[in-house]
């Protein structure tokens, strides 16, 4: 059973998966959306003191808090009980044009050490890779209003043209990163 | 404990992100580079499965654990700031490979660095907080 469930799951497993978990967040009378922890985490550490949009009662928030937590034991769990191959299967396209840019191994590791080793945690492109990234996607999920599963799920499961623009727009911005910029910072 | 079924919730949809490697740079660098069905098979299936729940809860006025009637609302109509804010994101979800929910999964996974993502995202989402009057939406 283990061995069964350490393989990589297939889309169809997952995709269901995600749907079963907006379905259950309904039924418990909340809504599917992850990035909104990051506004409350910026009102509970005080930001509504001075800026409006963190003036809520951000303790009615705390269900998704605990959500996000459950899904960093999700990731301990199926790192270190239900993984026997860190291996990803790339396609060989997506490879070789990774080689092409200079990244060595695509899809040996789960992550590419060329963003994620602690060696370039500790050097200055590096950590400005990290912290620009994760700065982009904040903000980006803020201003529309929502990420993956606020919009490309929780919206577009409610035909909700907004979140269909929103999902457009996520791809402008990853094409644009994909095919112009990483082939410049790489 | 009141909580504990969103816990529960979160580890299975973490193992299960984790595990169909949604949350991996490759996937997400190969989902733009329109090399495999893998994320499309993804968030599609998970999409179409969606519509029809909604669609069910809609029409059969389905109430929630509480017993009260599950409602959706209306997003406000805009296309500046959803085509605008959607455009940041993809920008960052590109670069790193990781939306909100696979970074914390990440984390759990053992990725410290991820941690730096974070930060920027919650860096990212405080500075939209501070902006916000000034941006056309």
């Amino acid at each position: 059973m283990i061995e069964f469930l350490s393989q990589p799951w297939p889309w169809f497993v997952a995709g269901p998966f995600i749907a079963l978990t907006m379905f259950s967040l309904l039924y418990f009378g909340k809504n599917f959306g992850v990035s909104g922890n990051l506004r409350t985490i910026c009102a509970a550490g005080g930001a509504g003191s001075h800026v409006d949009f963190f003036k809520f009662d951000w303790k009615k928030q705390i269900w998704n808090l605990m959500f996000a937590l459950g899904t960093i034991g999700g990731g301990f769990v199926a790192y270190q009980f239900l993984t026997i191959d860190q291996t990803v299967a790339i396609s060989q396209r997506t490879a070789e044009k990774l080689n092409e840019i200079g990244f060595a191994n695509p899809g040996a590791e789960y992550l590419p050490p060329e963003i994620f080793s602690m060696e370039k945690l500790t050097s200055l492109p590096g950590l400005a890779i990290l912290l620009l990234g994760g700065f982009l996607v904040g903000f980006g999920a803020r201003y529309a209003g929502g990420c993956t599963s606020g919009h490309a799920i929780s919206g577009l499961s409610d035909l909700q043209i907004p979140s269909l623009i929103a999902v457009v727009g996520f791809f402008i911005g990853g094409l644009t990163m994909t095919y112009f910029i990483i082939p410049l910072i790489f | 404990m009141k909580y504990l079924k969103f816990i529960l919730l979160g580890v299975l949809f973490g193992i299960a992100l984790a595990k169909a490697e949604i949350i991996s740079w490759y996937r997400i660098y190969e989902m733009f580079q329109f090399d495999a069905f893998h994320m499309y098979g993804v968030i599609g299936s998970a999409v179409v499965l969606g519509v029809i729940i909604v669609q069910i809860i809609k029409r059969s006025e389905m109430k929630d654990l509480n017993g009260e009637q599950i409602t959706f609302n209306d997003k406000n109509r805009s296309i500046a700031r959803y085509l605008i804010g959607g455009t940041f994101f993809g920008l960052g979800w590109a670069l790193v490979g990781a939306c909100p929910g696979p970074m914390f999964i990440l984390l759990g996974y053992g990725y410290l660095p991820i941690l730096v993502v974070i930060a920027g995202a919650i860096l990212g989402t405080y500075v939209y907080g501070l902006l916000r009057p000034k941006l056309p939406h």
